[in-house]
């Protein structure tokens, strides 16, 4: 028994709630449940302290899709910027900290034949996150399918890389698979440059600069475009939560339902199809199609569960990598901090703490054992700089994505939680010193709080590493890469399918594209 | 595993092979799996003559077996097998195969329902990867158990008087793919009406410390009833006059195939009636349903040949000259006094009547020839005698 033409999405995450649009858009009745008592998934605002508010995960929007920015008419939504165009600071414990705005350095001590190596290497990172950035809106092909579609689709990708040029063509398939650090030694003699370039390449992931897949990750982390400017970080007014509250208004005024505080138990199934949902609560509801923005082993492992799947794809399932291993430090400050030698109009910039390539290493070496960084690597970022409302008048929010923090840390959590919280202020301090004493209120969430908060399985942001063997026709695996999974009437539209995470929404569209069209993975 | 050492001897004797040694004159042996096995005893055509006449014993002390319990158990190997094992009752065996998600055949073998939600699965290769991969989301315990159990087959049509004789009263009441557990000599000695041979007979499962027992009871009880032992030479001829299909002979199993062509799905092996669309969920169901709609690519099917040659590796060709496929497994047959064979054949050849050739090669005293042999597609086993699926079983 299924409900025709009603289609309920899993998750009202940005992909769930862009989904949910595009679905509203092409007539179909729409119903979001979001476990959460308000809609964003990792992308809300939230008040971890009275009167402070942050962006309780992502906190930089950089990624999101410019064509469902357009489509869904974000701005006229609510959606505006604070601040677009971030420049990047290397902070120094030193006092002599170094500030780029893109290829450019506004700040700091850099050689000629760094600044000229950097300007080079800025515009080839540029155009080959472009080509990176053209699959987005494509649903991946199928291997082996034989079907003209899926060569095609393979064929616009091999396309995409030719019109590089004989040269670029090149170089991109040399650094694509290599490893960041060996990438910018054979470019950069600044210590420092190659510090915060190196951050790029491994933020979110579980990985090192010396790690297969870095480059990749870093290509990955630039190929957004938002306002027009390609690569750019930006501060939407209101924090995170603002961009998916633009969206959800945007999937609202299209006629899609929300509920909040609905937690999904499972999914329903009538022999071999899915069709519908039952709630935490008890309460079955009926589908035509259901759409999970969940991740995809919530999904298909827990929701569905692995004995209603084939034992292949469950097994593929079972080890997507998507174990998290950033954390992330909320603090709300009383005052402005001042950082080491940071003129104050920089402040409000993006921070990072990544002096040099091999202190990220050393940073990552305890990862690999399940230990956390005695010394971790920072990208922070104090929002209330641009958006006074975040903190009441005067005071300060600060965010920090932090790694490395291993989910599955030696001992757990509960039981370092402390000590962690502490390397990170103590590490602080010695940029800014008098941080500490700024301190109002903190709020440290572990992978597993991720994992907890915000039911992500593991607590991996992107919903599964953004590896080579994880993309595109591998994500989330073979088999549930276009988006339908093999089970009828259940489809993916998370950060777990391609494009992959950070908040883009590319693959919610995609997603609806899929089921509109009613493409069913044979 | 006997022992965590397992590994320092390579290969084990069955724990009849103080008998066995005795009896196999010919010194013939070979290695199935973990264990030393007899090819022949005295002579390859008296001992299948035995067992066609009257009865015979074969040690399958090296089958691979599992035990699967736990409150998934049955949902597990529904899941696993592509027929329905909810209708293999508790006392029951099935016959059955497995699939990988391309719906290619890893194995086939069967299915011991020995009490709810306690199962055996006997199977021709080794299978524990696969079941442990496929256990993911199910609450049962997989563990093999080929070196705990001791087994040996009596086939033929003497084998029912002899089991009586043996002491199993009621035996004959036992039906076709039944399994019934018994006292024997203070312990337990499980029956069950199965086999490889296409005739009446049983299969006997024991604990190894019994093993030799229970063959010098078999012996002794079958010494009027013409008892022989039989190696695989023999037990081969009679699963091909039979019909019945051996994995690494008849198919690749889909877990060693290199190359995607090289496998077969339950349809392609003439095994459609073990596929179950009824379950909603089984590895595989979604490209045998594929399947089913596109067609299949290959038909196995069982071919009598003219003349007297065995077809052995033959080439098959349609009235063209063709190559439309090979012969899989191929004998002249005692019983059926014709050369019968097995044959795998692109689609669409081998409806059943359709006449086809087999180019054979054979050697007579070192000298080779070959002949172009008319063959006759058939549906029906070249041997299969009633007494097989009668209950009570005829006990002389």
């Amino acid at each position: 028994m299924t409900d025709p033409g009603r289609v309920i999405v899993i998750g009202g995450g940005h992909n769930g709630l862009i989904c949910a649009a595009y679905l509203a858009r092409a007539g179909r009745r729409v119903t979001v449940l979001e476990a959460a008592a308000r809609v964003g998934g990792a992308a809300v605002t939230r008040e971890f302290t009275p009167g402070f508010r942050v962006s309780a995960a992502a906190h930089f929007l950089h990624l999101l899709d410019p064509v469902v920015s357009r489509d869904l008419r974000l701005h006229a939504h609510g959606l505006s910027l604070a601040r677009n165009g971030l420049r990047t600071v290397a902070l120094s414990e030193s006092g002599t900290p170094l500030v780029l705005d893109g290829a450019e350095v506004v700040a700091g001590q850099l050689s000629p034949e760094d600044r000229t190596a950097l300007r080079e290497y800025e515009r080839r990172m540029r155009r080959f996150a472009a080509v990176i950035a053209s699959q987005h809106s494509r649903v991946p092909p199928r291997l082996g399918s034989g079907s003209w579609r899926d060569v095609l689709a393979a064929g616009k990708l091999a396309l995409d890389i030719r019109r590089l040029g004989r040269a670029d063509m090149r170089e991109f398939l040399r650094v694509a698979t290599m490893n960041i650090f060996d990438v910018l030694e054979e470019n950069f003699a600044s210590p420092a440059l190659k510090g915060v370039l190196a951050l790029d390449g491994v933020l979110g992931a579980q990985l090192g600069p010396r790690s297969g897949n870095s480059v990749f990750n870093m290509l990955h982390r630039r190929s957004g475009t938002i306002d027009g400017r390609p690569g750019a970080y930006a501060l939407p007014r209101g924090g995170m939560g603002a961009v998916s509250e633009a969206i959800a208004s945007a999937a609202r005024s299209a006629g899609a339902e929300i509920r909040v505080s609905s937690p999904v138990a499972a999914l329903l199934l009538d022999g071999s199809r899915v069709h519908g949902v039952r709630l935490e609560a008890g309460e079955e509801l009926q589908a035509d199609v259901v759409v999970s923005n969940a991740d995809p082993k919530t999904t298909l492992l827990k929701l569905l569960g692995a004995r209603h799947l084939e034992t292949e794809f469950a097994r593929r399932i079972h080890h997507v990598r998507m174990q998290g291993n950033t954390a992330k430090l909320h603090l709300a400050l009383s005052s402005l901090p001042e950082f080491r030698g940071l003129p104050s109009e920089h402040v409000g910039e993006r921070l990072l703490i990544a002096p040099d390539p091999d202190y990220i290493e050393r940073a990552f070496n305890p990862a690999k054992y399940h230990g956390f960084s005695a010394e971790p690597v920072l990208e922070i970022s104090l929002p209330s700089i641009h958006d006074p409302d975040l903190a009441p008048a005067g005071r300060h929010v600060l965010s920090a994505v932090v790694q490395y923090a291993p989910y599955d840390l030696s001992g757990g959590w509960a039981a370092a939680r402390e000590r962690f919280r502490d390397a990170i202020l103590d590490l602080l301090e010695r940029h800014a010193p008098g941080l500490g004493s700024r301190i109002v209120a903190a709020e440290l969430l572990t992978p597993v709080d991720i994992e907890g908060e915000f039911r992500i399985a593991g607590g991996h942001w992107h919903h599964g590493e953004l590896a080579l063997d994880q993309l595109m026709m591998l994500r989330p695996v073979p088999g549930a890469a276009q988006y339908a999974a093999p089970v009828t009437g259940l489809y993916l539209c998370g950060a777990g399918c391609h494009p992959g995470g950070g908040v883009m929404g590319s693959a919610g569209r995609n997603a609806a594209r899929v089921v509109l069209e009613g493409a069913r993975n044979p | 595993m006997r022992t965590r050492e397992h590994f320092r001897q390579a290969v084990y004797t069955t724990p009849f092979h103080s008998r066995t040694a005795v009896a196999n004159t010919l010194n013939l042996w070979h290695r199935w799996r973990d264990y030393t096995v007899a090819d022949a005893f005295f002579d390859v055509g008296m001992e299948y003559n035995a067992l066609r006449n009257a009865c015979a014993v074969f040690d399958l002390s090296p089958m691979t077996k599992h035990q699967i319990t736990g409150p998934d158990a049955l949902a597990f190997m529904n899941r696993l097998v592509t027929r329905d094992v909810a209708k293999i009752r508790p006392g029951r065996v099935g016959y059955c195969v497995w699939c990988d998600d391309a719906g290619q055949v890893i194995d086939d073998g069967t299915i011991f329902h020995l009490h709810d939600n306690v199962f055996r699965l006997c199977s021709q290769e080794r299978q524990l990867d696969w079941l442990h991969a496929s256990a993911l989301g199910f609450d049962v315990s997989i563990v093999e158990e080929t070196h705990d159990i001791a087994a040996l087959a009596l086939q033929g049509p003497t084998s029912c008087a002899v089991l009586k004789r043996m002491g199993l009263a009621g035996i004959e009441q036992l039906a076709p793919f039944a399994l019934r557990s018994l006292p024997f000599e203070g312990s337990e000695l499980l029956v069950s009406r199965t086999g490889f041979t296409g005739d009446l007979g049983y299969e006997l499962w024991i604990d190894p410390a019994r093993a030799e027992n229970l063959w010098d009871r078999l012996f002794e009880s079958g010494r009027d009833y013409g008892i022989r032992p039989m190696g695989t030479l023999a037990l081969e001829m009679s699963r091909i006059e039979a019909g019945f299909i051996q994995a690494g002979t008849d198919f690749l199993p889909a877990d060693r195939a290199v190359r995607t062509d090289r496998t077969r799905s339950p349809f392609e092996l003439d095994l459609g009636r073990l596929v179950d669309f009824d379950k909603p969920s089984f590895t595989g169901r979604r490209a045998l349903l594929a399947e089913k709609t596109r067609g299949s690519r290959y038909r196995l099917v069982k071919l009598d040949v003219e003349g007297n040659k065995p077809a052995k590796d033959a080439f098959i060709y349609d009235r063209h000259r063709k190559t439309i496929g090979t012969v899989t497994s191929a004998m002249w047959s005692p019983a059926a006094k014709a050369s019968i064979a097995l044959a795998s054949l692109s689609m669409p050849w081998g409806k059943p009547g359709e006449e086809l050739w087999a180019d054979i090669y054979y050697q007579k005293e070192m000298k080779w020839s070959r002949v172009m042999a008319r063959c006759r597609v058939v549906d029906r086993p070249f041997y299969d005698p009633a007494r097989r699926r009668l209950t009570p079983a005829p006990d002389l």
